[in-house]
């Protein structure tokens, strides 16, 4: 399993509930429904991954996760999580205040636009730069986002919720591996995971 | 190989109190099984056929039989529904003329049959009838009640009046209550058949029968069974067996003779009164008022089992945006529920129709139930 997903699989406790919005072909879920015996629903939009998902035993529904996280009564879930999504999303903070309307927790994870490469990618030559994290051209790119770590801690307070845990995370190698970044993660890290809450 | 079997109750003065008030019995219900019960009871799976099916849900009935049961490519051997692992249950529906009592039974006081004087039966009083069978099967709790169609409202009844013995739940292409739409359509097959003189008010099991007023019937049921894109493909303009027009009214586009074809075939197995009967049912059937005064949300916060949800992009009967209030309204209730919208372009047929897709998602959730309710049962 990918190394930002290892990560956040290791912030969820045994046993508890868990909404995965943008589940894909339900990698984590699956780990975490194995490994940690969470109860996992998911939500994905793309009919070939949903049936995949249900075939594999999960229990995922099709759907656009900006409206069916809206039919769950409060705190139906122990996390909810928005991995490499939010980069994608219309609405963001409408998104977040649902999630944590649904959620007791989430994760939200993203890739680090302010990454050395990609700003050096874009003051060398001049192009909207096209990473390994973001291998899109601006013209076919479904990240409508850029976001960057320092961004998202903005975004923290504009939005009112808490960041409760921050890593940032170097990956590499078709992101099978990766290793914690400590020193300029905003320089340094090719993704951010957060574990946020709402403000006490 | 199958064998069709009844199964008798509701012997007066027990009759069988049904929703309208009424009672009815003795009440027979035709069934088949496929596959074998195992000895914890825990692998039935009960399927609810749609409008014109019946009891023989796959396999064969002897060696020269021509044609399988009417799912037989999802209920099989390694199929689907894979019966060397599930016990399958598939009973006719109360109403019907297939083997189950309906308006074509003799009715014991009459020593005729019943015509209009059978009882107005609803999806509820289909679903007792199927209960009282699994009681007289023993088979206490279902892993799976499935079925599209009239058959997926059945589904959805089973889950409401019998919580406690449905784990898990398939309503395929299906809806909580019928839109004006599919109210309207019914009405006029429905007309089709009173307005053939040879209906008699339903008095005409001695005499000629309707088939006229039946296979108008059947053939408006095939335009909704199927879709623009299906018809455009199969037929488009098309003419049968000519080149030109016949400038008369015989049949001259592909459309026209497979449709008068279809209702040909189904006068030949099918009854006039029971096709009022089932059609009425499904126009009555409302989850929502019969079960939560009115709101989807408290009808489902009675179900206890886990959902799979199915639907066809190019139904328009039963179109997505229904399956879809379902879904929201099972998750506002805290249900598991999974949900797919699979593309096809065969409209509300599609259900019937080979689909791998189809098959694997209801071989993986039925696999999951199955493994979630072992661990369960262990846990007990």
């Amino acid at each position: 399993m990918r190394f930002d997903l290892r990560l956040i699989a290791s912030w969820i406790r045994s046993g508890s509930k868990v909404l995965d919005l943008g589940c894909g072909d339900g990698d984590l879920l699956t780990y975490l429904q194995e490994k940690r015996g969470v109860s996992a629903t998911g939500i994905e939009k793309d009919e070939s991954k949903v049936a995949h998902c249900i075939e594999r035993g999960l229990s995922v529904l099709q759907g656009d996760i900006n409206t069916e996280i809206q039919d769950y009564p409060d705190h139906s879930f122990d996390y909810v999580i928005l991995s490499r999504t939010l980069q994608q999303v219309y609405a963001p903070d409408e998104l977040i205040r649902s999630l944590l309307r649904v959620g007791k927790k989430g994760i939200v994870s993203f890739p680090n636009f302010s990454y050395w490469r990609v700003r050096l990618q874009l003051l060398s030559s001049g192009y909207a730069p096209v990473t390994e994290q973001l291998p899109f051209e601006w013209y076919d790119t479904p990240n409508i986002r850029v976001i960057t770590l320092r961004d998202f801690m903005k975004f923290s307070r504009d939005v009112e919720f808490q960041i409760l845990k921050m890593v940032a995370i170097k990956s590499d190698f078709n992101n099978k591996v990766g290793h914690v970044v400590r020193f300029l993660p905003n320089l340094r890290a090719t993704y951010g995971v957060f574990l946020i809450g709402k403000e006490s | 190989m199958v064998e069709k079997r009844f199964f008798r109750f509701a012997e007066p003065p027990h009759e069988m109190c049904l929703e309208s008030g009424a009672g009815l019995g003795p009440l027979t219900v035709a069934y088949e099984t496929c596959g074998v019960l195992n000895r914890e009871k825990s692998n039935a799976v009960l399927v609810c056929h749609a409008l014109s099916g019946d009891s023989h849900v796959a396999g064969y009935y002897t060696r020269e039989d021509p044609k399988p049961g009417w799912w037989d490519i999802m209920v099989g051997p390694g199929k689907g529904i894979d019966t060397d692992r599930y016990f399958v249950i598939c009973s006719n529906i109360l109403g019907s003329c297939m083997g189950s009592t309906g308006p074509c039974s003799i009715d014991p006081i009459t020593n005729s049959p019943f015509g209009l004087n059978f009882p107005m039966v609803t999806i509820g009083d289909m679903v007792k009838a199927q209960k009282a069978l699994l009681d007289h099967l023993g088979v206490e709790k279902v892993l799976t009640v499935v079925g599209g169609s009239i058959g997926g409202m059945q589904v959805l009844e089973w889950c409401m009046r019998y919580p406690d013995r449905v784990v898990s739940a398939i309503p395929l292409a299906t809806t909580t209550r019928h839109s004006a739409l599919a109210i309207a359509f019914n009405e006029v097959a429905r007309q089709a058949i009173m307005s053939d003189p040879n209906w008699n008010k339903g008095n005409y099991y001695e005499g000629p029968r309707p088939d006229t007023g039946l296979a108008v019937a059947r053939m408006i049921g095939h335009i909704t069974y199927l879709s623009d894109e299906a018809m455009r493909h199969k037929f488009g303009r098309r003419l049968q067996g000519k080149d030109y027009f016949s400038f008369n009214f015989d049949a001259d586009f592909q459309v026209e003779s497979y449709l008068r074809h279809q209702g040909i075939k189904f006068v030949e197995r099918f009854d006039a009164n029971a096709f009022l009967y089932i059609t009425k049912a499904a126009d009555y059937y409302d989850l929502s008022s019969l079960h939560g005064g009115g709101s989807a949300v408290e009808a489902f916060s009675k179900a206890r089992s886990r959902f799979l949800v199915v639907s066809f992009t190019s139904d328009w009967l039963y179109p997505t945006y229904q399956s879809r209030s379902m879904v929201q309204a099972m998750k506002k209730s805290g249900l598991d529920v999974s949900f797919c919208e699979i593309e096809a372009e065969w409209g509300h047929d599609a259900f019937l129709l080979p689909s791998k897709r189809l098959s694997a998602l209801i071989r993986g959730f039925l696999e999951r139930v199955e493994r979630e309710n072992a661990g369960e049962s262990h846990a007990f």
